[in-house]
């Protein structure tokens, strides 16, 4: 029965089946586009810090640690890394620097790699007793490749230079210029005894398909009594790790959008189908079917449609995927390697069949209430029938779906199901505008309006009228894609604020109180700019709310927490003073001190280092800087973002505190051209050897490309889903598309002319587009702005050109549609219409 | 002569079908006088509706010439035969062809409506209670039987006084009875507007009411008869 039921009207049904296709399509692309897209992000990120996680402690590793290692999932690989700061010697010239010392063992790093000058030093490092050094270490020692360089009692040759090495996000002004020296000499330095500040590390590579996270996890709490800390990608990179979440929750959120689009278009074809057979099904109820026999007949119709959609789809959608990449070859910065995500397609399938069902199951329940007398006689009122409980069902496993599957896309049950409410209102209100409005020309068309524009008008209340399932369906697309187009508007002004060519790129750090004002000069001199001078004073905790920091960690050690926070109370802090907050910061709680009041002993603390800290408004902290007790309060708790390049301080004290303190200053400044940018690092160290240069750029290329990555991804699936919404809208139209032509056709007949009949159409699907743009942009906005706030925790700014473009757009779509619905009309001959009735 | 109100010269109208041509109508040749009664009488196939179709303007002949009122309707295009339609020509179908959307009043007022009429409304009325439809004016064509839709097809077909009325089977989808009526309702209204009407049937008791018959078979006239 549903087999031959199939084999009729082939048009219709290709609809049906085109736009799960579409949808399913797009799930398929964009999910494993997404898939691919991460993978090569995180293998950006993880190029960082060059392993999957590291594990990195102040003591070397007890004989428990090195057996934990052993322990570690078969096939890992380890690399070690000792890292400590030492005096650079340089005879030949009698230079000397202090230095980061980073000593390795193993093939360090697994991810992105280290490039040297000459290009094989770093591969011929362990060979001998070879040093490859950070460029500014020759600078400032005037030193040159093939010098030897003492450290401690060793001695090592210089037979490289580094030019760039995965390295931190945010950059640490405590470190020296870098040099790498195989581990196996380290002991003749005798620089590691006892009361050197050690960095032991142990960087590994995790088999793939084996989760960093989940490794993590499990040797963090057996390493806690170590005192050890075990970082990963994800967690160390926090500001990547941030781009990264809204970036995968922003892709996850369009998947699902562009799923429901392809509901919508589903619906309406299936609108269209049950309207065709109308008369087919009141004969099957005539001959005797039951209203639950025809159902079947349609929901295994339905089935079959939303299956053959459904596969058809997610091979479009791989060869969108595996064509995209070569498409945008020219944009991407990128080697986003399209490999066939099985996971994706099978997801693919099963929504799209799930979700076809579903949408189609909407209309065909309604098949059941028509009633064996319409074969005799057209119904008049549009086939609304009674109130029938049966259609909740397919409308509560619709609204169980969305919640489902943006519990997947989204990650939490908790946003799934405000997703799910979100959509469910947003139609709501759709549905009582588009009643408000039939309401309003019913009551109110005024007479002598032409008749054109009555008549256009009067379609939208009409008997078999489509004005709730326009509105509906167009509202909710634009709705969607308004919402869409907000969300990434907003996401790519953030990353914008982060990147930026204004960035500085070079940090001058280790400026004494009596070289500030030459410094400063010279770089007023190279015409340079610099962001505002920064003072810096070490200092350490000595006591929180009046507990010393020895019996703090001995109470910490026998609890056994974390030994993170160990870290926190040990650390040296590097603070600065100032009356103002900087960009960069966010007060969360407590207050700023008033400018130029009396405020000192008042400090600002981070707000995750009072989290590991345990502080909380108004706790006391006394410091020791260089031997000097200096008492403060905690008067305000801030949201630091570190991608800024800008000095930023866990600790930040009033003015009136630190101003007697023993500090350096730091400034930063942009010099675009890399030349120049050694060249002015060189003139610097001759005049000030102390002052020490950070060379940014190389980490804020990574990070620009990156950016960029993500950009374009994001504008990406937005165009996509725009596609998609198009193609849902020319479906959704396409419902009234035969009623239309017949009466055309007639009014053809009886001598209307093609511009009336334009006219009509005109009429009709402009009110009903502008209609549904206006509702579908306000909405749009709400949901926007909720999702810029709760979700992805970003600021709002409203592109009200934009958002206005993107209304008129779907006006004129809609018109365009209709335009396109009425061609049969003007373009065949009336009769040839009128006959085949 | 050029006072006839529709005149058919060679007309012929060939289709193609499964790439061959289908010609339906070959070398129709007639006038037509203003006030006739003229049936085409021809059984299933012999071309008739195709040439009613031809004669109004609802599409284009293959070969030949249709004058409607004095103008050479091949010459014109289909806007131009459209405002035609609008200004001189009424339409009844067997099908009834209503706007199933549009009360009955409002059909009636459609012809009167693209003509800009501004006393449509009052019009429709009167045109309805001619066809005896007083209190049905607000109904949809599903909520009326068979006979009351044609009865307001034919209040539609006159409802901008045409010159010309073209009838397609009128009766053929009504009883006896009910057809019986809608044929006398339309004589009675060629009588009393002076409308010129064209009717096409297979029925030779219908085509008998006119003054003057046109058989046609294979697509040629086969016989031209004034009562």
């Amino acid at each position: 029965m549903a087999r031959r039921e199939l084999q009729a009207a082939p048009r219709r049904r290709l609809l049906l089946t085109g736009t799960i296709a579409v949808g399913v399509a797009a799930l398929v692309a964009i999910n494993s586009f997404t898939r691919n897209l991460e993978e090569s992000v995180s293998r950006q990120a993880r190029s960082l810090l060059g392993a999957d996680l590291s594990i990195a402690g102040r003591q070397s590793f007890s004989p428990r640690v090195e057996a934990l290692l052993d322990s570690l999932p078969r096939n890992s690989v380890t690399a070690r890394i000792t890292s400590f700061s030492a005096m650079a010697y340089v005879p030949r010239t009698a230079g000397t620097r202090l230095v980061q010392v980073a000593a390795v063992v193993g093939r360090f790093p697994f991810y992105g790699e280290i490039r040297t000058r000459p290009l094989r030093a770093w591969a011929q490092l362990q060979e001998g007793h070879n040093i490859i050094v950070d460029p500014a270490l020759l600078t400032a020692l005037a030193a040159q490749l093939g010098d030897t360089i003492a450290l401690g009692e060793a001695r090592f040759v210089i037979t490289g230079t580094i030019e760039s090495a995965p390295s931190d996000v945010g950059f640490r002004f405590a470190f020296g210029p870098r040099v790498y020296l195989p581990a196996r000499y380290l002991e003749e330095t005798r620089l590691l005894g006892f009361g050197a500040r050690v960095q032991y590390e142990a960087f590994v590579k995790l088999p793939a398909g084996t989760s960093a996270q989940s490794v993590a996890e499990r040797y963090r709490r057996l390493l806690a009594p170590e005192r050890l800390r075990v970082r990963t990608v994800a967690e160390d990179q926090r500001n990547l790790n941030d781009v990264l979440t809204r970036l995968t929750g922003y892709l996850g959120l369009v998947a699902l959008i562009a799923l429901l689009l392809g509901g919508v278009g589903v619906a309406s074809a299936a609108v269209v189908l049950v309207r065709q057979r109308m008369e087919t099904i009141a004969v099957l109820r005539c001959l005797g079917a039951t209203g639950a026999e025809v159902l079947a007949v349609y929901l295994i119709e339905a089935v079959g449609m939303a299956t053959a959609g459904s596969l058809i789809g997610a091979l479009l959608g791989i060869a969108v995927q595996q064509a995209l990449p070569q498409v945008l070859h020219g944009f991407l910065p990128v080697d986003v390697v399209p490999s066939f995500s099985a996971g994706a397609a099978a997801l693919g399938i099963g929504t799209g069949m799930w979700i076809g069902f579903i949408f189609a199951a909407i209309p065909i329940f309604r098949v059941r209430l028509i009633p064996p007398l319409a074969a005799l006689r057209r119904p008049y009122e549009s086939e609304r029938g009674g109130r029938d409980l049966w259609l909740v069902l397919p409308f509560l496993a619709l609204a169980g779906s969305t919640v489902a599957l943006a519990q997947v896309q989204v990650g939490s049950w908790r946003r799934g199901a405000v997703f799910a409410g979100a959509i469910g209102l947003a139609l709501i209100i759709l549905w009582g505008f588009s009643w408000a409005l039939v309401r309003l020309v019913r009551r109110w068309l005024p007479e002598r309006w032409a008749y054109v524009w009555r008549q256009g008008l009067a379609n939208l209340y009409r008997p078999a009228n489509q004005t709730v399932t326009l509105v509906l369906s167009i509202g909710f697309g634009a709705f969607l894609l308004g919402t869409l187009y907000l969300v990434q508007h907003n996401l790519l002004r953030q990353l914008r604020l982060t990147g930026g060519p204004a960035r500085p790129n070079l940090v001058l750090f280790d400026i004494q109180p009596d070289q500030l004002g030459a410094v400063l000069e010279q770089l007023e001199a190279s015409g340079l700019p610099r962001t505002a001078v920064t003072p810096i004073v070490p200092m350490r905790i000595a006591s929180v709310k009046g507990r010393p920091v020895s019996q703090l960690l001995a109470d910490r050690s026998r609890a056994e927490s974390e030994p993170s926070n160990a870290w926190a109370f040990r650390r040296e802090y590097r603070s600065t003073y100032r009356d103002s907050i900087v960009g960069s910061e966010r007060i969360v709680q407590g207050r700023w001190w008033e400018k130029g009041g009396q405020s000192s002993g008042q400090i600002s603390v981070e707000q995750d280092l009072a989290r590991e800290l345990g502080l909380k408004l108004g706790d006391e902290i006394v410091w020791d800087v260089q031997g000097v007790s200096v008492p403060s309060r905690v008067v305000s708790i801030r949201e630091v973002d570190w991608a800024r390049f800008e000095p930023n301080f866990f600790v930040v004290f009033s003015p009136g505190t630190l101003e007697d303190a023993p500090r350096s200053y730091v400034t930063l400044t942009r010099i675009d051209n890399a030349a120049k940018r050694g060249s002015f690092q060189r003139s610097l160290a001759e005049r000030f050897p102390n002052v020490s240069t950070l060379d940014l750029s190389l980490l804020q290329e990574t990070l620009e490309r990156l950016v960029d990555r993500v950009s374009l991804a994001i504008r990406f699936m937005a165009l996509f889903s725009l596609l998609v919404g198009a193609l849902v809208l020319i479906g959704a139209l396409a419902t009234s598309r035969f009623q239309r032509i017949r009466e055309g056709a007639l009014l053809r007949t009886m001598g209307a002319t093609r511009r009336q009949i334009l006219q009509i159409v005109l009429a009709e699907y402009l009110s009903l587009g502008v209609l549904a743009a206006l509702v579908a942009t306000l909405l749009a906005v709400l949901a926007a702005w909720a999702v810029a706030h709760f979700l992805f925790d970003s600021a709002y700014e409203l592109p009200v050109l934009a958002l206005l473009g993107l209304a008129a757009l779907v006006v004129t779509l809609t018109v365009l549609v209709g335009f396109a619905n009425s061609r049969d009309v003007v373009r065949r001959a009336p009769l040839e219409v009128l006959r085949e009735q | 002569m050029p006072d006839a109100i529709l005149q058919s010269q060679s007309l012929g109208r060939t289709y193609r079908s499964a790439g061959r041509d289908l010609t339906v109508l070959k070398d129709i040749s007639f006038r037509v006088e203003p006030g006739e009664f003229l049936a085409i009488l021809g059984p299933s196939g012999s071309g008739k509706t195709t040439l009613l179709g031809l004669l109004a303007g609802l599409d284009r002949p293959t070969t030949g010439t249709v004058h409607l009122d004095g103008q050479d309707l091949s010459r014109l295009d289909e806007d131009q035969r459209a405002r035609v339609r609008s200004e001189k020509v009424g339409f009844v179908f067997q099908a009834f062809q209503l706007i199933p959307t549009l009360t009955a009043q409002e059909n009636v007022q459609v012809p009167l409506e693209l003509q800009g009429e501004p006393k449509a409304r009052a019009v429709a009325r009167e045109l309805l209670a001619r066809v005896g439809l007083v209190g049905r004016e607000h109904h949809y064509p599903a909520q009326l039987s068979g006979g009351e839709q044609q009865r307001v097809a034919v209040a539609r077909g006159f409802s901008s006084r045409p010159k010309l009325l073209f009838a397609d089977e009128p009766t053929g989808n009504l009883d006896a009875a009910t057809g019986a009526t809608i044929i006398d309702l339309m004589v009675g209204l060629n009588r009393d507007l002076g409308t010129t009407m064209v009717l096409v049937t297979h029925d030779l008791d219908l085509a008998g009411r006119a003054r003057r018959t046109i058989r046609l078979a294979d697509g040629s006239i086969v016989g031209d008869t004034a009562a």
